[in-house]
């Protein structure tokens, strides 16, 4: 109803007042408004009411008008609704990043950002057991030696040099005396006996504490049956002189003085932060580089440490490493102009390796890691090494390398890669049907007749899923046994593995340092990585024979005899092929990255030529897609070892693989 | 009174929650010092074990974290060891909210609108063509959509950095990536309420006072059409806010979604735990707010 009128026909008669009503007959509505209180607020309520619906008409009257006034009725018209919606997220979502826009945080860009592999776990030297991890690790402490750029040999480092006794069995180190923490405090001998301490100490719980095992006593102290750490083999002479004991002689000692694990760090930090000293600051750090910040999973950058002893070689300023563990993000960000680099070998995306390798920027080399598969030697059929050599022999490694994997693999018949300077494999079993065929009719399966079902371990993944399914083929067509595959998830699959609860299984294996020891120790009865159920005596003994030689020329053919045991007498496992390094990085704006055994890039030896491509948008503002002032372009390019460093071995060009 | 009694309960809830997910992620195969590369010795893994108190009785584990819980400390994380996981939620969850937020205001802006116009032109080709947008944007889900929006607008027309998290021009493609199929849903939800609505009897009285047809939508049906989007806003907003395992891996963002996936892969312990908590204590305090919002939007749900 429209009382609009009325309430204005009310208005002479509000004149009289109450008093009036009397003397006149009553109309209605007057009355009504008089008599009773709540009529007047009804009345006002529907003004306002009135008011508001003509407020809205008029605005969409004005989106009409505004629609017509800008000529473009037929393409606005089914949105006239859309105008007139109150469309307050949108705006407040546009006010949101605008504000993001103004509180954006304007971080000077980096001279190299590396896509660096998934998020390190830690930057604890003690702690850390990760490539990736190990690669920034690397850039913020040092120990006695550390890897050459180009052969990934040790060269001195903190040390300046060292003396071993005729036995093999005590090293003597030297320290630098330039050598300074990134506070300014001098890194003593002293340092170096807290920080192995603290690595086999059981309360760390370190697990790279088997790095250690190699010093006198250092199993023991870290099983807790020594309590005492002085009677470790490690002990300072002086500041700056570290007399080191072993039990045996160990030929890889120096090498694995490099090793992250075995690097100095600052005793007081670590003793007042505990475990949280990563996040102390100042944190002294003994490396090229300081940690300028640390977000998880979103970026860290380190900046040059001016007090590093070898400053004067530090290539760059400011290096930023991006966490990604996924192959088309990271290829996404390189492709985009956001990163210089890429290096991890799981970075690599392998539906597009075909491709890709074609490329300048795209840089495999042969890499210390083989992938092969386990048997489980207690498993029947498998206890016999006919069955488990008839397998290998009906396996196409070549095959695998070409379909699957693709990015230059070569195919392994032995599990230590080629390349180390003190050792050359054995060959072990090739690609033969015929003869596997043989030897399975002879282990009493001929044409696979009545042999048990078994399965095949994998951790879920695409590439393993491919080798498991072209293993699975080959085996059915050569010799007419039938496989399952059993894909778990990651945790599940160590765990059967431990347990040894399978038949055959997936593995792979990466080298710590440049020794077949980093790949042989792990098939000794007692490893706890054999996981094979495998234990041979006669093994066993040749490895510690070996290991205990002084002369490498004695060393490598024991060791040669028992990796001859491993992948063609007793065959546990069955080798298929040796992992490639792979690094993404333009050859024209990059330098100082060397194809080596151990995929080891010092990163204060790599170096920006030229400013990296406008990838990135325009829109980007503080994207690093600005060209950028090179830092430390005016540095000459340095020998590998720094000048002070007297290089203890001549660099081992013949075996730098090549880049294909 | 009532909000008050409703929030004092969500505290043995949530220990009840906590306790499942503590032992729930225990009975997993596996644990969190579980490598592919063994220790050289057993005693290095039962070092580990006994740093982190995982040797004790589950009863005492779960004592000691209740502990660490009323201190409001979630414990360390056994994959991150030089983080706590107070730290990751701390670095992350910011992250994590502000990509939440954004895409929740962006499904909301354009979910709500998209469903209002395609309920107001029923049967039209405009309703056609938008309830098609919205069928779409439900259908793909955001791993197709995200590597497509940095396929096209960071790898080909370079408008967009392709990811990371630094200005504010990277949030764009995930807030899109992350926030089209819940416009889509919003929509879908907005046009069935609004239809709803359309046939009660206060808008025919509404229309017969001769209110235009604008006025009739925006002012009556609106308020009642929008009710069931605000009851699923809550659960949204709490499951934007905990972040996306999918698009932070997409986008490679830093937020915690990543972590509350990965942290039961790598049976992490005291991590899976904290987030389960902070996830269930985000759901519950949503649902506290769509409650609240109700009394306000709609007169007949008063509360005592």
């Amino acid at each position: 109803m429209n009382a609009a009128p009325r309430v204005s026909a009310v208005k002479p008669g509000k004149r009289f007042g109450v008093q009036s009503v009397l003397p006149h007959p009553p109309r209605f509505p007057r009355n009504a408004v008089a008599l009773f209180p709540a009529f007047p607020n009804l009345a006002a309520k529907n003004a306002k009411r009135r008011k508001r619906e003509r407020a809205w008409e008029s605005l969409a009257r004005h989106c009409f008008t505004l629609r017509e006034n800008l000529l473009l009725r037929p393409f606005l018209r089914p949105f006239a609704f859309f105008a007139a919606i109150p469309s307050a997220p949108l705006a407040l979502a546009l006010a949101v990043t605008l504000l993001l826009t103004a509180c954006a945080n304007h971080e000077p860009p980096a001279d190299l950002t590396i896509i660096n592999g998934a998020e390190p776990e830690s930057l604890d030297p003690a702690i850390i057991t990760g490539q990736p991890d190990g690669r920034v690790v690397g850039s913020l402490f040092e120990g006695l030696t550390r890897l050459d750029p180009k052969t990934a040999d040790a060269v001195p480092a903190i040390a300046e040099r060292w003396d071993l006794s005729p036995d093999g069995t005590i090293y003597t180190f030297h320290l630098r005396s330039n050598a300074v923490w990134s506070t300014g405090e001098p890194i003593t001998a002293p340092d170096f006996v807290y920080s192995w301490q603290r690595v086999l100490d059981p309360n760390t719980a370190s697990d790279y504490a088997g790095q250690l095992f190699y010093i006198k006593n250092g199993e023991d102290f870290n099983a807790g049956k020594i309590k005492d750490p002085t009677q470790l083999g490690v002990k300072a002479l002086d500041a700056r002189t570290l007399r080191v004991e072993l039990d045996s002689p160990t030929p890889f000692f120096l090498d694995l003085c490099a090793f992250r694990t075995l690097a100095v760090v600052p005793r007081a930090t670590i003793e007042k932060h505990g475990d949280r000293w990563m996040k102390a600051r100042p944190l002294p750090l003994s490396g090229a580089y300081t940690l300028d910040f640390w977000r998880v999973n979103d970026k860290i950058r380190v900046r040059k440490n001016p007090r590093y002893w070898d400053a004067a070689n530090v290539l760059n300023q400011i290096v930023d490493f991006i966490p990604c563990d996924q192959p088309n993000v990271a290829l996404n960000l390189y492709e985009t102009g956001a990163a210089d680099i890429i290096w991890d070998k799981g970075l690599v995306p392998a539906e597009l390796m075909d491709l890709l390798r074609k490329r300048a920027d795209c840089h495999n080399f042969d890499y210390l890691g083989t992938y092969f598969y386990r048997y489980n030697v207690n498993h029947k059929p498998f206890d016999d090494p006919r069955v488990r050599q008839a397998l290998a022999l009906a396996v196409d490694k070549q095959r695998i390398v070409e379909r699957i994997t693709k990015a230059g693999e070569k195919v392994a018949t032995h599990l230590t890669p080629k390349g180390m300077s003190n050792y050359r494999p054995p060959e072990g079993l090739g690609y033969n049907p015929d003869a596997a065929r043989k030897l399975l009719a002879d282990a009493g399966f001929p044409g696979g007749k009545n042999f048990p079902p078994f399965q095949y371990l994998f951790n879920s993944s695409r590439g393993h899923e491919q080798i498991a399914i072209e293993l699975k083929d080959m085996w059915k067509k050569e010799l007419g046994i039938e496989m399952e595959l059993r894909q778990v998830e990651w945790k599940v699959y160590l765990t059967e593995q431990s347990k040894l609860n399978f038949h055959l299984s997936r593995s792979s294996w990466i080298g710590d340092y440049k020794d077949p020891n980093t790949f042989l120790d792990m098939f000794m009865s007692n490893n706890g990585n054999n996981r094979t159920g495998w234990n041979n005596p006669r093994y066993d003994a040749l490895i510690k024979d070996a290991n205990r030689q002084t002369d490498p020329k004695k060393r490598e053919p024991l060791l040669q005899q028992a990796e001859t045991l491993l992948i063609r007498d007793d065959l546990p496992i069955v080798p298929l092929y040796f992992y490639v390094g792979v690094t993404f990085y333009h050859p024209d704006r990059i330098e100082g990255i060397h194809p080596n055994l151990l995929d080891e890039h010092p990163i204060n030896r790599i170096r920006r030529k030229a400013p990296r491509s406008a990838g990135v948008s325009p829109a980007s503002p503080v994207g690093q897609a600005s060209s950028q002032p090179v830092h430390g372009a005016s540095l000459p390019r340095v020998p590998s070892s720094g000048p002070g460093a007297p290089s203890p071995k001549p660099p081992l060009a013949a075996h730098a693989p090549a880049p294909r | 009174m009532y909000f008050l009694k409703r929030l004092v309960f969500m505290i043995p809830l949530l220990i009840l929650i906590s306790f499942l997910a503590f032992v729930l992620v225990r009975v997993a195969p596996g644990g969190p010092f579980d490598k592919e590369r063994k220790p050289a010795s057993p005693e290095i893994e039962r070092n580990l074990r006994a740093k982190y108190h995982l040797d004790e009785p589950l009863w005492q584990q779960y004592a000691r974290y209740l502990g660490g819980l009323a201190h409001g400390d979630f414990g360390p994380s056994l994959k991150y060891r030089d983080h706590s996981v107070n730290d990751i939620i701390a670095q992350g969850l910011p992250v994590s909210l502000s990509l939440g937020c954004m895409a929740f205001l962006f499904a909301q802006g354009v979910g709500i609108p998209l469903g209002f116009y395609t309920a107001a032109r029923r049967g039209r080709w405009g309703d056609y063509l938008g309830s098609f947008f919205s069928l779409l944007a439900v259908c793909i889900p955001g791993f197709v959509v995200g590597p497509l929006l940095i396929m096209a607008f960071a790898v080909h027309w370079k408008i967009f950095p392709a990811s990371l998290w630094e200005t504010p021009w990277h949030v764009i493609l995930p807030t899109i990536a992350l926030g089209l199929y819940f416009a889509g849903k919003i929509a879908r939800i907005m046009r069935e309420g609004m239809l709803n609505t359309m046939n009660a009897e206060f808008i025919t009285t509404a229309r017969a006072k001769g209110l235009s047809e604008t006025a009739v939508l925006l002012k009556h049906a609106f308020r009642l059409g929008v009710l069931p989007v605000v009851s699923y806003s809550g659960p949204l907003l709490a499951d934007l806010l905990t972040g996306s395992f999918v698009v932070e891996n997409i986008f490679q963002i830093p937020g915690i979604g990543v972590f509350l996936v990965n942290s039961s892969l790598s049976r992490d312990y005291p991590m899976v735990v904290g987030l389960v908590l902070l996830y269930a204590a985000l759901l519950l305090v949503m649902n506290l707010l769509v409650d609240l919002s109700y009394s306000l939007l709609d007169a007949r749900v008063k509360q005592g």
